[in-house]
């Protein structure tokens, strides 16, 4: 048992789930035990959409320093926008209008890794000029105009299952699906070789540029994914539908135990990081803390959590 | 990688001769030129913007973007990044709009506390080799937190002296411009001519070898917060000078805008390279778009759109003059 014990201690991703949990003793104990239950629910069904924006996101973070998908808000909404109006609330059109999504997602992609190979531009510079023009299309495209999504996408979204959404479960698949991506498969490894030594990946014949571009591509369309089943959740797509998820689908990364620095990734930590995140918030609402102590005690933990979790090893 | 790269590259430009106009002068020259062509191009559509009172207009909100540039620029200069600096930016507007005006020993208190912290910040990233990017994503938290507590609803009100200074008549050229224009020389002196500055650059682009030569990293890293930290600051107050009243998400934006701001005037993300020069410029430049893209008639849809595009066009500019340069 005790092996068992320091085994799980020494992975990255232990401290995002042991957070989480705390911080769900607290706020239950606070309500002395009432609504444990549907706060859990709440947090499995808001944590889905941050781990589907966060498995791009890492796998972006994990190419190595200045690599960063700083676009996944404006993706999100540009997709949700096209994919609600020409779904305009009919379900026949569902697939389509996912298959239109993930187009939007992977057009995103190319068009964000071609400013990084072709121009050189720093990932973060060019992720950023490029949201503004995503963000700029969504607009003009639509307006601001909410569409309903189609029933039964709100009906699949929003769903249930025993106290378990079921869109979170199918996100669980996705990520275990991920897990084995990065660790079993040689794309996987080309991205955590890449990350730690990108002039080393590329003597050892990796395909520098091909894995990287499938790796913005990758993170684009699962902003795209995560901005379409959002938009069905939450009853249409938003124009600032995807303004929190810059930040936080960096801090879910970080928070779950993935270097900052690249090379390292873990995919666990970042469903760890995700409901810590979301029964944060919730423990300071239920503690009756107003927006401002909300959000300075979440800057406060955020950084606490990452200095106690302690900087990746010194890669130098 | 490519710090590295370009650095070793920059060396060997220098000596090329022959060529009509070297790269290298070409580069460094950039960020002049993107703001020439946008004020030609705004002269040319709304010439009654050539004159002391309309370029007073254009250019009032770029003394605060500016200030906030060049302290994101400082962050840059020791490779890291600052995510918090448009939170902060609103923070320090919200002291400067009520402590500063009601109890002014209270709010210069709180202002070199907000320093403090910075200096802390760089003390805490060096000593635990912590990522800066999260770091200052949780401060971005805590500040934006921090100015709903203070100021709940917008409001407050501007010190009367720092609106005297904003507003300042100065004669023949506009305050705005000569403020712009200090900014760059003091930083630029102190950064690029002193021998500290060199230090505080060379911590960026070589860390061993300036720690090796007896520096210690750790003050040069708190420095540079601290630094980030004061041209924040004076950010926030020259921006509650220009507004009069202050609320949390005045200046959010900024810190977009800073990071683009000093990589448009030739800042590079690792490596130590910076220019302050170049870092005003960009934010100016940056800081003319928006009345460029309106003077243009161009759909207010399509103005962040169109402002993302410029940001590219200049971008893939220096593209192609590094790999002229590299070339040679």
């Amino acid at each position: 048992m005790p092996a068992i014990v320091s085994r799980l201690l020494e992975k990255p991703w232990i401290w995002a789930y042991v957070a989480a949990i705390l911080v769900w003793i607290v706020t239950i104990s606070f309500t002395a035990g009432q609504g444990a239950g549907q706060v859990l629910t709440a947090a499995f069904t808001f944590a889905t959409f941050f781990v589907i924006v966060a498995i791009g996101q890492m796998f972006v973070i994990t190419l190595g320093p200045g690599n960063v998908d700083l676009s996944i808000p404006a993706t999100m909404t540009l997709a949700g926008t096209v994919a609600t109006k020409i779904m305009d609330t009919q379900d026949s059109m569902i697939l389509i209008g996912l298959a239109l999504a993930i187009g939007v997602g992977i057009g995103v992609g190319i068009f964000n890794y071609a400013l990084i190979r072709l121009l050189r531009i720093p990932p973060i510079i060019a992720t950023l000029s490029s949201s503004f023009i995503f963000q700029s299309a969504a607009i003009a495209y639509n307006r601001g105009l909410r569409i309903k999504p189609p029933p039964i996408l709100a009906d699949f979204t929003t769903s249930v299952v025993a106290g378990i959404p079921v869109l979170a479960i199918c996100v669980i698949g996705l990520a275990v699906l991920m897990h084995v991506v990065l660790n079993r498969t040689v794309y996987g490894r080309s991205v955590i070789a890449i990350g730690q030594n990108p002039r080393g990946a590329w003597l050892a014949g990796i395909p520098v540029d091909a894995t990287r571009f499938a790796t913005y591509v990758m993170c684009a369309v699962f902003a795209a994914l995560c901005g379409y089943l959002f938009s069905g959740f939450s009853g249409g797509a938003a124009l600032n539908m995807g303004q929190e998820y810059l930040l936080s689908s960096i801090a879910v990364v970080v928070i779950g135990g993935t270097s900052v620095a690249g090379g390292f990734a873990n995919v666990p930590g970042l469903w760890g990081a995700a409901l810590f995140l979301f029964l944060l918030v919730t423990m300071l609402n239920t503690l009756g803390l107003g927006a401002g102590y909300r959000l300075v005690m979440t800057g406060l933990i955020i950084i606490g959590v990452i200095t106690i979790a302690g900087g990746q090893k010194s890669s130098r | 990688m490519t710090g590295k790269s370009m650095t070793g590259r920059s060396m060997t430009g220098g000596s090329v001769s022959g060529a009509l106009v070297s790269p290298r002068l070409m580069r460094s020259i950039l960020p002049a030129l993107s703001l020439t062509v946008i004020l030609i191009a705004i002269f040319y559509l709304q010439p009654r913007a050539m004159s002391y009172f309309g370029l007073n207009l254009l250019l009032n909100l770029a003394v605060p973007i500016a200030l906030a540039t060049i302290a994101q620029m400082f962050v840059l200069c020791v490779n890291d990044l600052d995510l918090s600096i448009g939170s902060y930016v609103s923070f320090c507007a919200c002291i400067a709009a009520t402590w500063l005006n009601d109890t002014p020993l209270l709010g210069v208190a709180a202002l070199l506390g907000c320093i403090a912290v910075y200096a802390a910040l760089g003390a805490l990233i060096h000593l635990r080799n912590l990522p800066s990017i999260v770091v200052t994503l949780g401060m971005s938290f805590v500040w934006a937190g921090l100015a709903v507590l203070l100021l709940p609803t917008p409001g407050g009100k501007a010190p009367e002296w720092i609106r005297a200074v904003m507003t300042l008549k100065t004669p023949y050229v506009p305050f705005s411009i000569l403020a712009a224009i200090a900014i760059a020389m003091i930083v630029h002196f102190a950064l690029m001519r002193t021998a500290y500055g060199a230090v505080l650059r060379g911590a960026g682009g070589n860390p061993r070898s300036v720690a090796r030569a007896g520096w210690s990293l750790l003050k040069v890293k708190m420095t540079m917060f601290a630094l980030a930290g004061l041209f924040g600051a004076l950010s926030g107050l020259a921006l509650v000078g220009l507004t009069t009243s202050a609320d949390a998400n005045i200046a959010l934006r900024y810190t977009l805008l800073s990071i683009a701001g000093a990589i448009l005037g030739g800042s590079e993300f690792v490596g130590g390279r910076i220019s302050p020069v170049g870092a005003v410029i960009g934010a100016i430049t940056l800081a003319l778009t928006g009345s460029f893209l309106s003077f243009l008639r161009i759909s207010p849809d399509w103005q962040i759109g169109a402002q993302g595009a410029i940001l590219i066009i200049v971008l893939a500019l220096r593209a192609v003059i590094n790999r002229a340069e590299a070339r040679h």
